[in-house]
């Protein structure tokens, strides 16, 4: 035990809604170790990363650090003590340069007044070189991948002396290959006499570089261990309690017509950047399209136009052969489409209204709903109850609000409205983020379903995973081009993605067509 | 217990914060009056003391709950439109126009008159409606600046056109008989205005909760982004909140004229619309509880007034009360840590219980 050290016992933790995200946690991290922690998400994990770096109070438990019982009340204090956080979505200012951000909050002066620029940079190489971590110092941050990104961040933490360094979900944005780079250099880290904890839940990745794991389930600690035999399998089933799937559905059995067409759709933001540069593609009836693709590529610009929610500057976009592009939302739902949103806080739902109110968004102004304007709330609110039944929607009632369920019952009021519309065409972005593991098995299964019924599935993930699990056909995303397109997704591995993502990569002429 | 506090948590906040309010009054009398016992008599039971101030605070409560149900509709689509006050006066002003100028039978001519207010009303709101939905124009800004046009405009139209010369100061003529509410209760000015600005409470109500429309418009103001996802036409719900908001704002002045003065009187600002702002968030923009906190603004009013009139304390005092209340009501935080601590607990003993 003298060498831990941290301790982290017993911790509670309940936010002001009522939610608990940690029970009672205990978790001890051994020195100059790789320190995995694992679980589904909404376990709990970046939770009782954050009560460790002083983000969000807590209310039962302690922490000791280096022998002695620490309660940061804020980040500062957590790295003055050595402990650095890398977060899930990257905090630096993209306008600065890696060094002005890397000495940030610590600058050195000239005259006690002016920043020292050349200074900056040298700390910033000198860093860099200590901790074999190359960053460009004189590049401005929106100009960088986001695999080089991460280790400013990194860079950053290291910069202020941190002995213990958290990430959380540090592989959650890059590809394959960046992530053997992340994990060469989490190695030599170790190497050099710190000690890291990663927030994941890829168990691939668990295995290749963890000493040791602490896995959580339901806002508990299941068990802290080393890794010694523990296998994929093993850990999976202490992360769920059961075994999960991740075997490939059949392909499908019968291909229609075209239903969804995209040609040469061009949209330039307000920045100035280029989001989509001549998208082609098809989506035919019965099967799963799969778009897979680091997010940011592009994917949310091309579906919002889609769906009407945004114009593009050219090209078209037709359902079952009308053009939908001078259409509003509506007159699109009408022709035909179903839309999973990507971010389904701010699209697919209204937090504060009630389940039953979220289910009727898209339909409440149809005859059977009204008469000249009166809402049948009793009508309303039989469907839902079957609807929630149908969807396994976990809600005290159907007027209970939506913003009170889980991430996963709130998406599964989103795919319960969606895929009753009766559509032609099932656009599913991002179906399954942050959902617990059953009802992304549910979520799965529906899609499935979905597509043998004879719909068009547009189905556009992060996770590889999921991508390559549901699809017959996938189309690969770089930068609002598609760079590639595998028209039998059986004979494809995530790894054979990985260039296509990074751009490294691209087949000529590429698009989702179907006639080329 | 805890269940139900949580249940009712916004509606135990504004009764906390009523509370508090009134404590506070307490404290102030005591510090300001002579006779302290005899000031708190009449501010709290001064009003409830003989027919006529009971009745005063009724009709003291009509233009309120007219302006706030206005309010309140453009709050639910999260619309933050000022304009109530200009529609008010400007719909009684024009209003006071058109009656003076025609001559119908009573039954034609008070409908008649109301329906004139309320489009006057409904089209100075549309204004900042279009601005909003065409231009992004913050309908906030424009709606506050345009106040201060409809006032000037009405007092142009009353005292240049309208006005009565043999009155002795300035005020429009006379509405003619076939245009003014009958005071249906003697001894008092209760009109018939009242009920209709209940009737209007409720009819918003009605609409909010149970028509096609009203949903659009709360989902609009639940979230936006989520409520043109669905494929509701915002755009619609903005002009047609700032419409409706003018049009019941307007129809409040109108009746003001028709049940209580006679004419168009006012030479400053009225401040109902200022006053619907308060019973809409004390409300929570919710028309039936508006009802109640119009009736409890108006009651303070008359108590102050009573105070005013009986006692040493000013009117002034209800200021500082009401303030004190919308600050408590709207600080979201407030009892924010005691809701915290029930919740914690909750989730605790449920957590036992698995």
């Amino acid at each position: 035990m003298s060498n831990n050290i941290l301790d982290i016992k017993e911790i509670f933790k309940v936010y002001p809604d009522g939610v608990i995200a940690n029970r009672n946690v205990s978790m001890d991290v051994q020195e100059n170790s790789i320190h995995a922690l694992v679980g589904e998400n909404g376990a709990g994990k970046s939770t009782l990363m954050k009560v460790l770096f002083g983000i969000t109070p807590y209310q039962g438990g302690s922490i000791e650090y280096k022998g002695s019982e620490v309660k940061f009340s804020n980040p500062r204090e957590a790295i003055a003590a050595g402990i650095g956080m890398v977060h899930q979505h990257l905090m630096l200012a993209p306008d600065l340069t890696v060094a002005e951000n890397l000495i940030l909050g610590m600058e050195p002066l000239r005259g006690k007044l002016f920043l020292d620029a050349d200074e900056a940079v040298r700390i910033c190489r000198e860093a860099s070189e200590k901790y074999g971590l190359a960053v460009p110092a004189e590049k401005k941050i929106r100009d960088l991948p986001i695999g080089v990104r991460q280790r400013v961040e990194i860079l950053k933490a290291l910069a202020r002396n941190a002995e213990v360094l958290i990430l959380d979900e540090p592989t959650a944005v890059l590809t394959p290959q960046e992530t053997d780079v992340l994990f060469k250099t989490l190695d030599g880290l170790k190497a050099a006499g710190k000690t890291i904890i990663f927030i994941t839940h890829k168990l691939s990745e668990v295995t290749r570089v963890a000493d040791r794991i602490t896995v959580m389930r339901d806002a508990q600690a299941i068990i802290t261990r080393d890794m010694d035999d523990l296998d994929e399998v093993k850990i999976a089933s202490l992360m769920v309690g059961r075994k999960i799937n991740t075997e490939r559905i059949p392909a499908p059995v019968k291909i229609g017509s075209v239903k969804l067409s995209v040609r040469d759709l061009k949209y330039t933001n307000s920045d100035g950047v280029e989001a989509l540069k001549g998208i082609d593609l098809d989506v035919r009836s019965g099967e799963i399209l799969g778009l897979a693709g680091v997010e940011g590529n592009g994917q949310t610009e091309l579906v919002e136009i889609i769906a009407g929610l945004m114009a593009p500057d050219s090209g078209s976009v037709t359902i079952d052969g009308t053009s939908v592009l001078s259409l509003t939302p509506r007159q699109i739902r009408e022709a035909g489409l179903a839309h999973i949103p990507e971010d389904r806080m701010e699209n697919g739902v209204a937090e504060v209204a009630s389940v039953e109110e979220n289910l009727i968004v898209d339909r409440y102004y149809k005859p059977e709903y009204n008469t000249r304007g009166r809402l049948y709330w009793k009508l309303i609110t039989e469907k839902s109850k079957e609807l929630i039944k149908k969807f396994n929607i976990l809600t005290k009632s159907s007027k209970t609000n939506v913003g009170s369920l889980s991430g996963g019952n709130i998406q599964k009021v989103v795919v319960a409205r969606e895929l009753t519309s009766n559509p032609g065409v099932i656009i599913a972005a991002q179906p399954t983020r942050g959902v617990d593991i059953g009802s992304e098995e549910l979520i799965h299964n529906l899609l499935k379903q979905a597509r043998d019924e004879g719909k068009a599935v547009f189905l556009i993930s992060a996770d590889l995973d999921e991508v390559l699990k549901l699809s017959n056909r996938v189309v690969v995303f770089y930068d609002g081009e598609i760079t590639a397109h595998f028209k039998d997704a059986s004979k494809v591995e995530d790894v054979d993605l990985g260039p296509y993502m990074l751009g490294i990569k691209k087949e000529d002429a590429a698009s989702g067509k179907m006639d080329s | 217990m805890e269940k139900w506090i949580l249940k009712y948590f916004t509606l135990i906040r504004v009764m906390i914060a009523l509370i508090i309010g009134v404590i506070v009054t307490i404290l102030m009398i005591y510090l300001i009056s002579e006779y302290p016992g005899e000031s708190l008599k009449y501010f709290f039971t001064g009003p409830l003391a003989s027919k006529g101030r009971l009745f005063n605070i009724l009709e003291m409560a009509a233009p309120m709950i007219f302006c706030g149900v206005a309010i309140a509709i453009s709050f639910q689509a999260d619309q933050f439109n000022l304009g109530a006050e200009g529609s008010f006066i400007i719909a009684a002003a024009v209003g006071t126009a058109f009656a003076v100028s025609t001559n119908m039978p009573a039954l034609l001519h008070i409908p008649l008159v109301l329906i004139v207010a309320g489009v006057t009303g409904a089209v100075w709101s549309l204004i900042p409606g279009i601005l909003k939905a065409k231009w992004n124009a913050s309908e906030l800004v424009s709606s506050l600046m345009m106040n201060y046009v409809a006032f000037y405009f009405s007092l142009y139209l009353i005292n240049s056109h309208f006005r009565d010369l043999d009155a002795g100061f300035l005020v429009s003529l006379r509405l003619p008989e076939t245009a003014v509410f009958g005071q249906f209760i003697t001894g008092t000015r209760m009109h018939f205005g009242i009920i209709l600005a209940v009737v209007a409470a409720l009819w918003a109500y009605y609409f909010l909760y149970h028509t096609t429309s009203g949903y659009e418009f709360r989902q609009t103001g639940y979230n936006k982004s989520f409520a043109r996802f669905g494929g509701i036409n915002i755009i619609k719900v903005i002009i047609l909140s700032q419409v409706l908001l003018g049009f019941i704002a307007g129809v409040g002045g109108m009746s003001e004229v028709m049940g209580i003065h006679g004419r168009f009187l006012w030479q400053g600002q009225p401040g109902y619309g200022w006053d619907g702002i308060i019973v809409a968030i004390i409300g929570r923009s919710h028309p039936i509880l508006i009802i109640f906190s119009s009736l409890l603004l108006a009651y303070l009013r008359v108590g102050g007034q009573v105070l005013n009139l009986m006692g040493d304390v000013p009117a002034e005092l209800v200021n500082v009360i009401q303030s004190l209340i919308i600050l408590l009501i709207t600080a979201e935080a407030f009892l924010g840590q005691w809701k915290y601590r029930i919740t914690r607990r909750q989730a605790e003993r449920e957590e036992a219980a698995k």
